[in-house]
């Protein structure tokens, strides 16, 4: 009879072969979703364009150049850095992070609610807050759309009751375009901080009250230290997507309020087709995105070590 | 005169249950006084009152004469040890000692100064860089009294602060929380529901029931003398038989048993009737047949300090009784026909 000394291994080495096949799905959902189309972005910013979309297999800078580099309307003037793209960046990036403090604004004292609700009716908020999202989002931003044309309900409404006495003009403004974005994302705000405040012990708040701290020192030193996680994650949940996103500026900010979404967006479009030049600005936007990441994931690190 | 803590008919409401139902007590300065009742009794609710936590329906709670019944709990100079600690998890534990000095507005040398006193109090002193999810129940258990005696507060309120430690644990705390009460004369209001604690701890006990405080008076009172079948059968084991009394002569019962046998005992009432008689089970022995009491051993179970012998009295009733497992003792069998003799204080009718 083998004792289990000389058994150990084979058992060892077996399970190690269970465990590669049972992790072999989630690697090939990982590889063919998400490495496989980035890898394939990367690729093809490096690739030259062909006139009717789509690439010509050979190497190129011409995307990156286009996007950096500004040589005069006609290609013969010397070079200085382009800031037509770095400026719809620059407008992007204040946009998502309007959108992010006034998600933040309206969804942390949402997510308090919720959580600070009966445990049998939280879960009918949460539920109030997910119906809007059964809708698709290009649905959901039409109908933003038409409810804040100029001739609209709500204009109609505000007329009606006397409140204005023209229509206002919020369609194809910042203004739609921040709505849209706050709409379409605030719940990606509210139920992370909700997970967060969910978990909270509120015997803290009690305890710091009870050791002389103000309701709003309790806030400011006990609640968002420990809620932070919560917070920050619902806050990249927003910012992310509203960098990229494309159907609240085109449907609601008209041609003024362009987003890199949108940007994108235009490259691969049959009629002005630039796929090298579409893929560059996504690589160059998921770059930013990553590096602010990475400055999060430091900072977080960090604070754990204290 | 007034206490440290004066409770006056105070009630609180909850929708449409009432948790206390106008209570009055008065806990003294320098006191150990603890709130005893099982679940539900409305010992936490009181003791969330005083800090502020909830607000009174009515009444009124004085601190040292003063009226504190409406101030925000920041503004009271009470602390409170929380029953599950409530350490803030994102700071050190000398931070969390520190933490009500800070508010306090102690500058930062003062205040460590001090929280390094207090952890050493508690014997904590090699741990004041750690995170409270290092530290043992126990200790996290002493960071929490340091932390709530740090800003000397003039009188500390404990919530359980022992049920979530294991018994030996329990049994050590026990001695050295009272050993902190005696030694910083800080009055300590402590809520349990485990009698024992209570009986070891406390100068006083107020037990409650249904919003109701029951009694009040020190262990041996409330052990020896309790006034109703409720806090008899809370505090310690004891035998209830409903009895028939004839008459009450200065505090003594003339109390006829089951069985016929007429006992005299100390009365918790006036009135002549039906009543509950209280027998402590420790505070009877076993005789021979022919002297007292006559009963037939029932069962015995062994307890290890101790034996308890259930009987059945010769008048029906049912009681058990605990007699020190010593070598000198001889078991009786199951069946066996044994006198009862009650000493000195078993017996107390109640009025109830």
């Amino acid at each position: 009879m083998a004792g289990p000394g000389t058994n150990a291994p084979q058992g060892e080495a077996s399970f190690r072969n269970i465990r590669v096949q049972l992790l072999l799905p989630t690697w090939a959902m990982i590889g063919i979703f998400l490495l496989l189309p980035v890898l394939l972005m990367a690729v093809y910013s490096f690739l030259t364009k062909e006139m009717r979309g789509g690439v010509i297999w050979e190497f190129s800078l011409a995307a990156y150049d286009q996007f950096f580099v500004n040589r005069g309307l006609f290609g013969d003037e010397p070079a200085t850095l382009e800031w037509t793209y770095i400026a719809v960046f620059w407008r992007s990036i204040v946009q998502a992070l309007v959108a992010t403090a006034l998600c933040l604004a309206i969804g942390f004292p949402t997510a308090w609610f919720i959580a600070t609700r009966p445990v049998a009716t939280r879960g009918v908020w949460l539920f109030l807050i997910t119906v809007p999202y059964w809708v698709n989002l290009l649905i959901r931003t039409v109908s933003l759309r038409f409810l804040i044309r100029e001739n609209g309900p709500l204009n109609e409404g505000l007329l009606a009751l006397g409140v204005i006495s023209e229509p206002l003009a919020m369609i194809n403004t910042n203004f739609a375009v921040q709505l849209g974005l706050f709409y379409s994302y605030l719940p990606f705000m509210v139920l992370p901080i909700y997970a967060a405040v969910e978990r909270y012990n509120f015997a803290l708040s009690e305890a710091a009250a009870d050791l002389y701290a103000s309701r709003w020192t309790t806030l400011r030193e006990i609640v968002l230290p420990i809620v932070k996680p919560g917070i920050i994650a619902g806050c990249l949940l927003v910012f992310v997507p509203s960098l990229g996103a494309f159907l609240a500026p085109n449907l609601l900010g008209g041609a003024k309020n362009f987003m890199i979404g949108s940007l994108i967006e235009e490259q691969f479009k049959k009629s002005l087709g630039n796929w090298p030049f579409g893929a560059a600005v996504s690589m160059i936007l998921m770059s930013l995105v990553l590096i602010l990441l990475l400055l999060y994931a430091r900072n977080a690190s960090k604070s754990e070590v204290r | 005169m007034s206490g440290a803590v004066d409770i006056r008919g105070v009630a609180k409401v909850f929708g449409t249950f009432t948790a206390l139902q106008r209570v009055s007590l008065s806990i003294e300065d320098n006191e150990f006084f603890t709130l005893l009742g099982p679940s539900g009794c409305g010992k936490t609710t009181l003791l969330r009152l005083i800090a502020g936590f909830e607000t009174v329906t009515e009444g009124e709670i004085l601190l040292f004469g003063q009226n504190i019944a409406n101030l925000e709990p920041n503004q009271r100079p009470v602390n409170t040890v929380f029953q599950q600690y409530a350490l803030f998890p994102h700071m050190s534990v000398l931070e969390n000692v520190a933490f009500g000095l800070k508010m306090k507005g102690m500058d930062a040398p003062s205040r460590t100064k001090r929280a390094g006193e207090m952890l050493e109090m508690v014997h904590l002193s090699d741990f004041a860089n750690r995170a409270p999810a290092q530290l043992s129940g126990g200790q996290q258990q002493r960071v929490a009294l340091a932390r709530a005696l740090a800003p000397q507060p003039k009188v500390l309120l404990l919530d359980e602060p022992l049920s979530a430690l294991d018994l030996k644990l329990r049994q050590a705390m026990r001695l050295e929380l009272k050993q902190l009460q005696q030694d910083t004369g800080i009055t300590f209001i402590f809520v349990t529901h485990d009698q024992e604690e209570a009986l070891t701890m406390s100068n006083r006990i107020a037990v409650m029931r249904a919003g109701q405080v029951q009694q009040i008076g020190t262990p041996r009172e409330i052990y020896e003398a309790p006034v109703n079948r409720f806090v008899a059968d809370f505090i310690g084991e004891t035998n209830l038989l409903e009895v028939d009394v004839a008459a009450i002569v200065d505090g003594q019962a003339q109390v006829v048993l089951p069985g016929g046998f007429q006992i005299t005992c100390p009365s918790a009432t006036a009135e002549a009737g039906r009543h509950h008689l209280s027998i402590r089970p420790e505070r009877m022995t076993l005789v021979p047949v022919g002297s007292g009491l006559e009963a037939t051993v029932q069962n015995i179970v062994y307890l290890g300090t101790d034996l308890q012998v259930m009987v059945r009295l010769d008048g029906g009733a049912d009681m058990q009784l605990r007699i020190q497992n010593a070598a000198r003792v001889q078991v009786p069998a199951p069946g066996t026909r044994v006198g009862l003799h009650l000493e000195e204080g078993a017996a107390r009718l109640l009025a109830d």
